[in-house]
């Protein structure tokens, strides 16, 4: 006589540590194997689409910082460009290689979060370790120039808020000289790692059609073998004039997707090696006076730069009656605005576009048949932060 | 992105009366179609050889209250065949229900579960439409234009009853809404000599 299986439901989160975040995932187990899982989300929903709908453009850059806090400069870079390709502002070359520097910085910091924290998952605590202390110099960055560590609010629609401060690019230099060497050491923890081989290979596997289904972006798209990124194909900046290349993955499993964004990191030195040997000199924001402030010394001698900055901080810029949608390349795939302006100084709707939303979403579809401690894997490899997901 | 004009022609050459209007902005086709063709506008762009919009990038809804069909819901499509977006509209009144495209495209299961939380917008043949970024028993749809920026409730621990409690929204002060478009209207006379 057969026994009778009972079912487990299980409550994962939303205080797990390796939830990475406020997730709750309600899990359906057959044993050990997962049969079902239902993501809750929006736990850390804080209206962020709400609240730039009443704020100015200038107003609103802050808030993107917030949605994926561990890259915050390339989300403001969609949102600037959004603004740039209505009002028609043409960014000086400076401000385009300033912002191309900072937003693969971002994309250093969060792809050593999410591998050593999906390392961490899977029980090695050293990478963590190792690849923070880099990531602090890399914040150390953010703070010089934007005078925050994780919330910069550096960009604005047609350039950057202030030229680079003396001797920073030369040590960005420095750090683009040394970090080669730490993705080494830590690719020598990891990479033939016997546990984390059994822990990511061939768990997870997303396949080309289901990726596009999914609507999967970035290295979850690459990942599979989708050779696809925005920095390329649709290219934005000074993408144009860099020489990259794209990683692309073989069997879409967690390991490729880990080996797709180590291999990214030192693509991203590459580019800020080439951004600084080839920096410009010049203006490092546009000079048009209705857009971007006037400098304090002009507020003191001309009576126009006076008028110019109180309208910019009391009423805004107006943007044009227009509705946009523009992408990025961010760490975690195609970032989106979808921008409506009405004509006055704050947008009449603004949705976000996270790629972490469509990525979490196809969770009961990764971990189907999975066993429950692939559960941490499988998210890791997803690299979810939910301030992106929640909004 | 160069055959963007001649991907519009093939499309309004095959869809014909289902589309109301189309034009490029952006480097993007933005196409308006009726509510009752969606699934077959959809089903058209996914698969049809010339088009390819094998990726559902995102759905989304805008208010107009002052309008008569309030709702405009807003889908937009990838298609990395031809390195191109499209971005297709439709207006919809406050009572009507839209047809789902979760049989089309998995991914937009929760889209549309956002758009119904934030719009109240329902969706027909919806596997599982619930609220997705509100909190558990909220009420209201957040991204309406009626709805007040502070919210209904607020929570906060009850050290009484040991537990969170949930209360209307107290401000210490109110909400203030500076309008800056106008704060000097200048004066009288001048108006009136500008006017002749």
């Amino acid at each position: 006589m057969a026994k009778e299986v009972k079912k487990l439901n299980l409550n994962f989160g939303p205080q797990h540590p390796a939830a990475h975040g406020v997730l709750r995932l309600i899990l359906q187990l057959d044993g050990e194997v997962v049969e079902k899982a239902d993501p809750h989300i929006g736990l850390l929903h804080r209206g962020t689409e709400k609240l730039i709908e009443n704020k100015t453009y200038a107003q609103a850059v802050p808030y993107f910082d917030r949605l994926d806090y561990v890259a915050p400069m390339n989300q403001e870079h969609a949102f600037a460009l959004a603004i740039e390709k209505i009002l028609k502002i043409n960014v000086p070359a400076r401000a385009q290689y300033i912002r191309v520097i900072f937003c693969e910085i971002g994309r250093i910091l969060s792809h050593i979060l999410n591998v050593t924290t999906q390392a961490m998952d899977v029980g090695a605590l050293t990478p963590t370790l190792w690849g923070f202390e880099e990531r602090e110099t890399l914040m150390g960055f953010y703070e010089k120039v934007s005078g925050s560590r994780l919330h910069a609010n550096y960009f604005r629609a047609g350039g950057v808020h202030q030229d680079l401060p003396k001797g920073l690019d030369s040590e960005i230099a420095e750090f683009c000289q040394k970090f080669p060497k730490i993705i080494d050491d830590l690719e020598t923890l990891l990479t033939d790692n016997r546990i984390f081989k059994q822990r990511n290979v061939d768990i997870g596997i997303v396949s080309k059609q289901d990726a596009l289904d999914y609507s999967f972006s970035g290295v979850m798209l690459r990942g599979s073998g989708v050779p696809w990124d925005l920095r390329k194909s649709q290219p934005y900046d000074c993408y144009e004039q860099l020489e990259f290349k794209i990683p692309v993955g073989k069997n879409g499993d967690c390991y490729d997707r880990y080996l797709c964004r180590i291999e990214e990191m030192k693509e991203s030195v590459n580019i800020i090696r080439q951004c600084l040997t080839n920096l410009p000199k010049g203006p490092i924001k546009t000079n048009d006076g209705k857009i971007s402030p006037p400098s304090k010394k002009e507020i003191k001698q001309s009576m126009e730069a006076l008028i110019h900055h109180f309208k910019l901080f009391t009423e805004g810029y107006r943007v044009d009656e227009d509705e946009i949608y523009t992408a990025v390349e961010a760490p975690k795939g195609e970032f989106g605005v979808y921008l409506i302006s009405d004509g006055s100084s704050k947008p009449y709707k603004c949705k976000i576009r996270a790629p972490g939303f469509s990525h979490l979403q196809a969770m009961d579809y990764l971990i189907k048949g999975h066993m429950l401690a692939d559960v941490p894997a499988v998210l890791g490899s997803m690299d979810i932060v939910f301030g992106e997901v929640d909004r | 992105m160069k055959n963007l004009e001649s991907l519009e022609k093939a499309i309004n050459s095959e869809l014909t009366t289902k589309i109301l209007s189309s034009k490029i902005k952006h480097d993007q086709i933005n196409i308006c179609i009726e509510d009752n063709n969606l699934i077959e506008v959809m089903i058209f762009l996914k698969t049809h050889s010339t088009t390819k919009f094998k990726q559902l990038i995102d759905i989304t809804a805008v208010d107009y209250p002052e309008r008569d069909k309030r709702f405009k819901m807003v889908y937009l499509l990838l298609s990395h065949e031809n390195n191109s977006r499209i971005i297709i509209e439709f207006d919809i009144k406050e009572t009507e229900i839209v047809s789902s495209l979760t049989s089309i495209f998995p991914s937009a299961n929760w889209m549309e579960r956002e758009v119904f939380d934030m719009y109240g917008v329902e969706f027909k043949d919806h596997p599982d439409l619930r609220r997705i970024l509100t909190d558990y028993g909220f009420k209201g749809h957040p991204l309406r234009k009626d709805f007040p920026l502070t919210g209904h409730n607020e929570v906060r621990y009850s050290e009484e009853d040991k537990k969170v409690i949930y209360e209307p929204v107290k401000l210490e002060q109110n909400y203030r809404n500076f309008d800056y478009e106008s704060p000097w209207e200048g004066t009288k006379y001048i108006k009136e000599q500008t006017k002749e």
